[in-house]
């Protein structure tokens, strides 16, 4: 216990020691690294912490070093409330990454808003970059996106009539809302609309529905968790023959693996250049960062890298370069150079923010990724 | 009518999930009024330790056993740390207890295995079986034969043998049993490791259909408690029929109606039966003792 005591003493000197002779950056986070969303935060912390450590030992940002402080909310918007006012009051941080779910990036958004601190948050929805707000900016694409590129793809292969088949949970009725509101523009009728609970064991009455109604030329299934994986096997099962598209919510390995590489033959999906990184083309602009950072994460780590981790991965991307184009660490100077931000290149997709654009995607941040052999290929 | 059949397969491969569940409501409901909220994760435990000692290279019939095995082993540790202490306490309260141990099982089983959905191999294969124009798969014919299994065993145990009817004497009456000299500890630790073996088995079986993760528990706890109720809480008959039905009526809703409404309309009928037959379909009439 002695000895423990010394050794805590000693590094607590030696923590203070370091932090006295340099001056740093204080560079703030709250994810859910635990919880019902532990899933979406706990690669998230870990990319976070991984690039942390590569920076300040190549040296820092313009020769200063991050400090990282990290709290895990837990996917409640009330911790996260909370551990934002943190941030800002108790650890003076000059930027915050984090809100891996919709609702704790509205408890920090407020928080960064008011006090003027530039946030960069992990979570999905539309609403957080629609109406724009100064100080609040996005790495992951919206579900709305995702279904303009699943439907431009339709158009590409002539396919009109599509049976929809979604889940009832948080993700597939916000994607089903999204792609009934854009369909018409891509010139496709949604002639069948269906849905299954999430924990529902077989969809087969839902998909002879579909099957049964006429002219349906593809199946779309928005949905997270095991529905897209019974829903493919279904439809393997009722031998449909129209192509089935997923989304992006089961773009993994793991999805294949539970739907079968049998049934999932065929099925196309939009997902990011992190899912393919060894099939990306010498020449591909995203080739360098995805290949970089899925071997660096997945040698310290021993998992494969998820798209959530590489939201983090391009957040501090962004957050480093806008600091360093700043040239100092106020705030309001950081959140302008943010704005600025113009080609920058990272897992999801090319960035490229503007005052009416704080999500700086376009469709081109999506690849359409078909299985084949158990494995994926991109279209095009 | 088109479709018809197919939505009745749905409906029996989902019943049938619903019945196993149930069914192992039964015991433990027989021996000690008790409802136990645990049995949904005896069900995950089930799966879980099922796809990690089979990844681990144990040949599947093994890893099921294994499973079984090891939930029981939880069932029995279950009354022992947690419902015997507790012994004389009202049954709300042994229920509260059971919601307690459900957390403590799901958060355990999310640090000891992982937060992955996970599947195993279905038992004779995945291609379907065409009749009569619709297709079911075999793995649903084993969920369905599993479920009639422990139904049959169920009822034996309950009317043919007399540590059955031991477990009815002590939910009956604790002291009385007592007296007559039963052995109630004996019953109450045995119904658990059945109940838990029951809902083990059932996760072995669903689990190539349903996929398992820590977290399905909960959803299959309370789809197979509402069979329960439907059918009658204690009687094997009405967690079987019980659960067919419920999965027929969700099937042929969202089949024929919407799928909107398909769980709307279960529990529409649930209601209504419980409204005219508060004990369920095959409920034993409550009396009081005077």
């Amino acid at each position: 216990m002695k000895s423990f005591t010394t050794t805590a003493l000693a590094t607590l000197i030696a923590v203070g020691a370091v932090s006295a002779a340099q001056a740093e950056i204080r560079i703030g986070v709250s994810v859910a690294a635990t919880g019902p969303a532990a899933f979406l935060g706990d690669p998230e912390a870990k990319t976070i912490e991984m690039l942390v450590e590569e920076l300040n030992a190549n040296g820092g940002i313009n020769g200063e070093q991050v400090e990282l402080i990290v709290y895990d909310d837990g996917a409640d918007p009330n911790k996260a409330r909370t551990f934002a006012t943190r941030l800002v009051e108790d650890d003076e941080v000059v930027a915050i990454i984090g809100g891996s779910t919709t609702g704790t990036t509205m408890s920090i958004m407020d928080v960064a808003q008011e006090e003027g601190i530039p946030f960069i948050s992990l979570a999905g929805a539309i609403a957080i970059i629609d109406p724009v707000r100064e100080y609040v900016f996005k790495t992951p694409h919206t579900d709305r996106m995702a279904c303009e590129k699943i439907f431009t793809d339709m158009q590409a292969r002539g396919i009109s009539k599509v049976g929809m088949i979604s889940g009832t949970d948080g993700f597939g009725a916000s994607m089903q809302a999204q792609c009934k509101d854009v369909a018409g523009n891509f010139g496709v009728e949604i002639v069948a609309d269906e849905t299954y609970g999430p924990q529902d064991a077989d969809m087969t009455p839902q998909l002879t529905r579909i099957k049964n109604t006429d002219g349906v030329q593809a199946l779309l299934n928005p949905g997270f968790g095991q529905g897209p994986a019974i829903v493919t096997r279904n439809v393997h099962q009722l031998g449909i023959e129209q192509p089935l598209y997923q989304s992006h919510g089961v773009a993994s390995d793991g999805f294949i693996k539970l739907a079968g590489a049998e049934a999932a033959e065929g099925v196309r999906l939009p997902g990011t250049a992190l899912l393919i990184a060894e099939l990306l083309q010498e020449g591909d602009a995203q080739r360098e960062v995805v290949q970089g950072y899925k071997a660096a994460y997945e040698a310290k780590y021993g998992e494969s890298v998820s798209t959530f981790g590489g939201y983090a991965h391009d957040a501090f991307a962004l957050m480093v370069d806008a600091i360093a184009r700043a040239g100092s660490d106020d705030p309001a100077e950081i959140r302008n150079a943010l704005e600025a931000t113009a080609g920058l290149v990272g897992t999801t997709g090319t960035y490229t923010f503007s005052a009416q654009d704080h999500l700086g995607l376009d469709l081109s941040a999506f690849r359409m990724l078909e299985i084949t052999n158990g494995g994926w290929s991109a279209v095009e | 009518m088109d479709g018809l059949m197919q939505f009745i397969f749905s409906g029996l491969t989902v019943g049938a999930v619903y019945a196993l569940v149930a069914l192992g409501f039964t015991i433990i409901y027989n021996a000690s009024d008790v409802v136990n909220f645990s049995q949904g994760e005896f069900v995950m435990l089930g799966g879980m330790i099922t796809v990690f000692t089979f990844e681990a290279g144990l040949p599947l019939p093994l890893a099921a056993v294994v499973a079984i095995a090891v939930t029981a082993g939880v069932g029995v540790a279950l009354n022992k740390l947690a419902i015997e202490p507790a012994r004389g306490a009202p049954v709300v309260s042994l229920i509260i207890i059971t919601i307690g141990a459900s957390i403590l099982i799901r958060g355990a089983s999310q640090l000891i295995f992982d937060k992955q959905l996970h599947r195993f191999p279905a038992f004779s294969g995945d291609e379907p079986l065409q009749v009569l124009g619709a297709t079911i798969l075999p793995q649903s014919l084993w969920v369905i034969g599993g479920a009639l299994l422990v139904f049959v065993a169920l009822w034996l145990f309950f009317t043919k043998t007399l540590t059955g009817k031991a477990v009815l004497a002590t939910a009956n009456n604790r002291l009385a049993a007592q007296l007559v000299g039963i052995n109630t500890n004996y019953v109450m630790t045995l119904s658990f490791a059945l109940s838990a073996a029951i809902g083990a088995l059932a996760g072995v079986l669903v689990t190539p259909i349903t996929l398992v993760g820590y977290d399905v528990g909960v959803g299959l706890a309370l789809k197979g408690f509402a069979a329960a109720m439907l059918g009658g809480m204690g009687n094997p008959k009405g967690a079987l029929v019980g659960g067919l039905l419920l999965g027929l009526c969700e099937a042929l809703t969202a089949g024929f109606l919407s799928s909107q409404y398909k769980e709307a309309v279960a529990f529409v009928i649930i209601l209504a039966v419980l409204f005219v037959m508060p004990q369920g379909l095959f409920g034993r009439k409550s009396t009081e003792r005077v």
